[in-house]
């Protein structure tokens, strides 16, 4: 099972610009690739950015290697447009996975908007959950469910949301950020109801400045770039289908990649220690 | 007077079965004698019409002069003097429309290889003159600031130009390496990124800061640049913003912009995977679209990569393409096929959304259409289907929105580029200049290097110069 990592790098000019649901681009060597990630949080008196990632592939496990006062050689942001902040009522902000992390900056804005906060957050067994305090801080209301049922109730968002659409609270605005199953299937539990579900999209990127359009997601009947008209779309419009094969171009590839790089880090170590 | 030579001294080139399979250089550049048996050639006529051809007016008479009489380190002097990126312009400037065209024996037939020698004086350089990279008589600060955003081939130009007057100048790429499409766009084989680098180098030599990773408009904006001790920006982000056709299909794996394709390659160097993490899904076969120079990159280096067939797919005819004939020509040598006079109707996947074809129809052509060339219509009736593993679409690119999106007081046209006095770069903004793609859309590296030039010039002269 991935692990979750949190990683916490010195950037303060970023850190000055930074909003809920903006991400960055980072590369971790000269040989590296280039890979989004949420900012998950920043302090611009420290300077400093937060970013909590899932250890899937070779970009992100060669993160999990850093120490303190290490070096990430590339980081641009921030990046993307800025969450949808407003006076919405209700909000129900619902974060899975890295998610649990991406999710807060946008629950404590949507708060700070005078909206009441319902948050529910996912992970799949009891060890994968963090910042269930901080994300109880920003919210009128924390909902945890966990896949395996180890901790709270069990079961995923799905499930939780179903049950406060069925509640006493009329739902104004769902916004979830996750694995992309999850953000298809919050928007499918929504749809019949017609409650708006805003959700934050992670196709593969490469530049993050609209260079590419490698990025590019169909919304409604138009083809977007994640990278500058998002990476926040209304998910009632998203075309998952696509967004699902587009994530898969490289499956092949960056496993080849991972299990190269694997065997590289084995022989780099067994150097080191002799 | 003496004879006319009309022999062009031809520079060596790597064989085309050899170089369609390995991404080093193509040209191998003149060697000293075969650069001074060129040079000898030049009548040095005294219209010196050459270097009115030159957007960015290199002393291109005296610098021939110079290798003439094996003065290497004079011509480097006045080769730089006017341009800071000889190496780049010898190889990549459309030569044959600018200053060869204007040669006294262009008429001819056989005008002087002016870019041929540029290049050897840059190569001659490098190989010779290590030192010059850290020129002595620098101007002592003037104290004003100017802000160059993007550092392309306009950037360079004016954070070079105007370091060399004695301005403090910060240079912000967005990428995480300097030099724009030079670097991410222009392949390996055609214009070495060592050489790129070695360029920049130059310009940082001379006194200019560069921010990498800094997307203006999003870390910083242009009114905070002004407002933070920046008496002027200069605009020369490009034409970033990748085109597509719009019609059915276009969103299946395995189509790329050639930004994306070229970037993977070039910046990311995807041919080394997976020694470099980054990678790109070449195929068999593989259709690129349009006629431009983007696109004779995207099919030569799919070729490279080993692809079986590749396809430049071109509505028009052979004639209309934009691309340079040297380039097409070096595509056709190395077995790029062309089928011209086809345009995509749509595009065919699998159940796994990867293409697997792409229907054409078969065009001919009409009366000439706003841009002069006639326009191509499609024969109704005539769709054929191509199987492709990959496509490349490479119909040119608009400005990014991102600046002009967050700087109010900017012009823009209906294509997105960024109105600017022709004259001077200035925009309607008080403080601002812009130059190159972002003001003529996709264009020339050279064309880029003389909008720089002029709006150096133009922001000295507001400066107090």
């Amino acid at each position: 099972m991935p692990n979750m990592h949190l990683l916490k790098v010195a950037a303060p000019a970023v850190a000055k610009k930074a909003q809920p649901g903006q991400f960055v681009v980072i590369r971790t060597d000269e040989k590296g690739e280039r890979i989004p990630l949420t900012i998950a949080d920043w302090d611009e008196e420290e300077g400093s950015l937060t970013i909590v990632f899932m250890e899937v592939g070779t970009t992100t496990s060669k993160l999990t290697l850093l120490q303190a006062g290490d070096y990430i050689t590339n980081l641009v942001g921030p990046l993307g447009l800025p969450a949808h902040i407003d006076r919405f009522g209700t909000v129900v902000c619902v974060g899975g996975c890295y998610g649990i992390a991406s999710i807060m900056p946008i629950a404590r804005a949507m708060r700070q908007a005078g909206n009441k906060v319902i948050s529910v957050i996912e992970a799949r067994s009891k060890f994968l959950l963090f910042w269930e305090e901080r994300l109880r801080s920003v919210s009128d209301q924390l909902i945890i469910t966990t896949g395996d049922g180890s901790y709270a109730a069990k079961g995923w968002v799905g499930d939780r949301l179903k049950e406060i659409i069925a509640g006493e609270d009329k739902v104004d605005l769902v916004n979830a950020i996750g694995c992309t199953y999850m953000m298809m299937l919050c928007a499918e539990i929504t749809r019949p109801f017609g409650i708006k579900t805003i959700v934050h999209l992670n196709p593969i990127m490469v530049d993050g400045t609209g260079m590419c359009g490698c990025c590019r997601v169909a919304v409604g009947d138009e083809t977007k770039f994640a990278c500058v008209d998002g990476p926040e779309f209304d998910g009632h419009q998203v075309d998952w289908d696509l967004l699902l094969a587009r994530r898969g171009i490289y499956l092949d590839d960056e496993i080849r990649s991972l299990q190269e790089w694997e065997c590289q880090n084995l022989i780099d170590l067994s150097r080191r220690e002799g | 007077m003496a004879k006319l030579d009309l022999n062009r001294v031809p520079m060596p080139r790597q064989d085309p079965k050899v170089r369609g399979r390995n991404f080093n250089e193509v040209a191998l550049g003149y060697s000293l004698e075969q650069a001074q048996a060129e040079a000898n050639r030049c009548i040095q006529c005294p219209k010196r019409s050459c270097t009115e051809g030159c957007p960015v007016g290199v002393d291109i008479p005296d610098f021939i002069k110079a290798i003439r009489e094996g003065d290497m380190p004079e011509a480097v002097k006045l080769l730089k003097g006017k341009n800071s990126l000889p190496g780049i312009c010898g190889r990549v400037c459309p030569q044959e429309t600018q200053c060869e065209s204007t040669c006294s024996l262009a008429k001819k037939g056989a005008p002087i290889a002016i870019g041929r020698l540029e290049r050897f004086v840059a190569d001659w350089e490098r190989a010779n003159m290590q030192s010059a990279n850290s020129p002595s008589n620098q101007p002592t600060p003037n104290g004003k600031q100017v802000a160059v955003v993007g550092s392309g081939p306009a950037g360079l130009t004016v954070a070079a130009d105007l370091a060399k007057l004695g301005h403090s100048v910060t240079l912000f790429e967005a990428l995480h390496v300097a030099g724009g499409v030079l670097m991410y766009g222009i392949p390996e084989f055609r214009l070495p990124k060592a050489i790129v680098q070695a360029e920049v180098d130059y310009v940082i030599s001379l006194g200019v800061e560069l921010k990498l990773d800094s997307v203006v408009g999003k870390l910083v904006t242009i009114d905070e640049l002004l407002n933070n001790g920046y008496q002027a920006v200069f605009l020369g982000t490009g034409a970033g913003l990748p085109m597509f056709m719009d019609i059915p299909g276009e969103n299946l794996n395995g189509i790329y912009s050639a930004n994306e394709f070229l970037t993977r390659v070039n910046l990311m160097k995807a041919y080394l995977f997976p020694e470099y993490d980054t990678p790109v899904k070449v195929g068999r076969r593989v259709a690129v679209i349009g006629g431009g120079n983007v696109a004779m990159d995207s099919a030569r280096c799919a070729l490279r990569l080993g692809a079986e067939v590749v396809y430049i797919v071109y509505r028009r005819s052979e004639v209309e393409m934009p691309a340079r004939r040297e380039e097409v020509e070096n595509a056709k040598e190395e077995g790029i096929q062309f089928k011209i006079l086809t345009n995509p109707k749509q595009f065919l996947g699998n159940e796994q959304n990867w293409v697997v074809g792409m229907e054409c129809y078969e065009m001919e052509l009409g009366e000439p259409d706003a841009s002069g060339r006639r326009r191509p219509i499609a024969k109704p009736g005539s769709e054929f289907i191509i199987d492709v593993d990959v496509v490349i679409v490479a119909l040119g690119t608009t400005p990014n929105p991102l600046i002009a999106s967050t700087t109010p007081g900017l012009e823009t046209t209906r294509r997105g580029t960024v109105v600017a006095d022709e004259e001077t770069g200035k925009t309607v903004k008080d403080k601002v200049w812009a130059g190159g793609d972002i003001v003529t859309g996709a264009a020339t590296v050279i064309s880029a290097m003389g909008a720089g030039k002029t709006a150096a010039f133009s922001i000295d002269e507001y400066l107090g110069g």
